[in-house]
């Protein structure tokens, strides 16, 4: 069966070096619409060096990065130029960073974080972005009357889910999600995925997911690739890997989760 | 031929790098046809490689020797070497399977965990969960608990969740891991009528059944998955 859709985003020998110390090298994947791909592997494996080359934040040294955009053209994000490449990152990329504080601006209110990135893609009726953000904070289950508090005033879960509804808002095609669910405590995580995974399931949209953490692989991933050292060792249906291992990283990986 | 499933010279056998990079050899040229209407019970100890030859058609462990061959869609596609987009595809609209275990979002009610299957397909969410009640009624599991998440059931309530979720969409192929098991007598009725219904609607049925009065009561024939151990 060969599938009808082409790629949405594709890598090809992606390889990153930080002078002699390799981030990643010879990542090749293929990534569909409304597919979920899910990075695992210890810290400093590469993951998020790789998340990076694939969202435009860093240039591979070798390889390219190809991006279907919605004229159906396949572009390698780095020749495309520099305004070009911002643009797609606006309306198209949407990055979800471990720590809130690395994707909200936290000197103006939860209401602006969401509608800044509704101004940018072109909306002006200040009515519509702020009613825009009352039912995006809704949707991310943020009590709609804290639209004018400042984030810091919000609790770590309530920020990573404004720090989502910001980056969903635009109506992107790719989320680029660093360990989503780090840092929170396991109450809110299980709320967070759960939330993650009916937006992807209802937006239709593609995401790569970077974690550590397994049990949130299985969770939100169809696929999942597993990095070593900088290398993916396995890579497969999400269930297949983490049931049936083949390598011994994998192996490793999955016999080290601990039973509650 | 109304063969819905067709295994051919499968072989399985497990590689612990952990332990040593100790083999474990489980299945070992193992062929089987199953048509539509027919439900076969495996047969065989535990330790036997039930559990895992059923992983293996649902492509959850992989298939390095041999053909698992499923009718998906007018095709014939198999499993062991198909990439992951056509497994999911197969398991979205042909293939089913209530395993012994209920793994769920936390915080999902028990409702939409049922229903999901439905609106996978692309069935209408309020229809899906229409459908969903009608089998959890039918399962007797108070209604009360239908918006709760199942994550704090007992065992017996979870296995029917587990099987309603299981039979919310008419498969054509179905695989049942002891469907039966942890349920008192008046749900494994339920569960074996609906087993039977399935049978008789033309779904070609692969399934474990410890307990000999419910295979008697379901299946057409035994398989005896013992004859196809690997020898170490």
């Amino acid at each position: 069966m060969i599938r009808a859709d082409a790629p949405l985003l594709s890598a090809q020998g992606v390889g990153c070096f930080f002078g002699p110390i390799r981030g990643c090298e010879d990542v090749s994947f293929d990534l569909y619409p409304g597919e979920v791909l899910g990075v695992v592997g210890e810290s400093g494996s590469g993951k998020t060096t790789l998340l990076k080359a694939l969202s435009a934040q860093l240039e591979p040294d070798h390889g390219r990065v190809v991006y279907r955009n919605r004229q159906d053209d396949a572009i390698d994000i780095y020749e495309i130029g520099e305004p070009e490449r911002r643009f797609l990152m606006r309306t198209d990329w949407a990055f979800v960073h471990q720590n809130p504080r690395d994707g909200l601006r936290m000197n103006v209110s939860a209401g602006a974080n969401v509608g800044e990135r509704l101004m940018a893609v072109g909306w002006r009726h200040y009515g519509n972005i702020r009613g825009e953000a009352v039912d995006w904070l809704q949707r991310v289950e943020v009590d709609a009357g804290r639209i004018d508090d400042l984030p810091r005033t919000f609790s770590g879960g309530m920020q990573q889910r404004l720090q989502i509804a910001r980056n969903l808002v635009s109506g992107p095609r790719i989320a680029f999600m660093d360990e989503p669910t780090g840092g929170l405590d396991v109450s809110v995580q299980a709320r967070l995925l759960d939330l993650i995974r009916s937006l992807v399931t209802e937006l239709g949209l593609s995401a790569i997911v970077v974690t550590h953490d397994l049990a949130v692989a299985r969770l939100l991933a169809h696929r999942l690739m597993v990095m070593k050292q900088g290398h993916v060792v396995e890579a497969g249906l999400t269930d297949q890997v983490l049931d049936d291992p083949q390598h011994p990283y994998t192996q490793l990986l999955v016999s080290s989760i601990l039973r509650t | 031929m109304s063969d819905l499933v067709t295994i051919e010279n499968l072989s399985k056998r497990f590689t612990l790098h952990m332990q040593g990079g100790v083999e474990i050899p489980v299945l070992s040229g193992l062929s089987v046809w199953v048509a539509a209407g027919e439900c076969v019970a495996l047969a065989g100890p535990s330790g036997s490689g039930k559990s895992t030859f059923m992983r293996m058609i649902y492509g959850n462990y992989t298939c390095p020797e041999g053909a698992i061959r499923v009718r998906h869609g007018g095709e014939q596609v198999d499993i062991a070497s198909a990439d992951p987009y056509t497994v999911l595809d197969i398991r979205r609209s042909t293939l089913g399977y209530v395993s012994q275990f209920l793994r769920v979002v936390p915080r999902v009610p028990t409702v939409e965990i049922v229903a999901e299957p439905l609106i996978a397909v692309g069935c209408d969410k309020s229809e899906a969960c229409d459908r969903a009640k009608v089998l959890l009624h039918r399962l007797n599991l108070p209604e009360r608990l239908w918006s709760l998440s199942p994550l704090t059931f007992s065992g017996g309530e979870q296995q029917r969740v587990n099987i309603a979720r299981g039979f919310a969409y008419p498969y054509p192929i179905l695989l049942l891991d002891e469907p039966t098991a942890s349920l008192d007598r008046d749900n494994r009725e339920v569960v074996l009528q609906m087993i039977a219904e399935a049978r008789d609607r033309g779904a070609a049925i692969i399934g474990i059944f410890h307990d000999q009065e419910a295979r008697d009561a379901v299946c057409t024939r035994a398989f005896d998955i013992n004859s196809f151990q690997a020898v170490a």
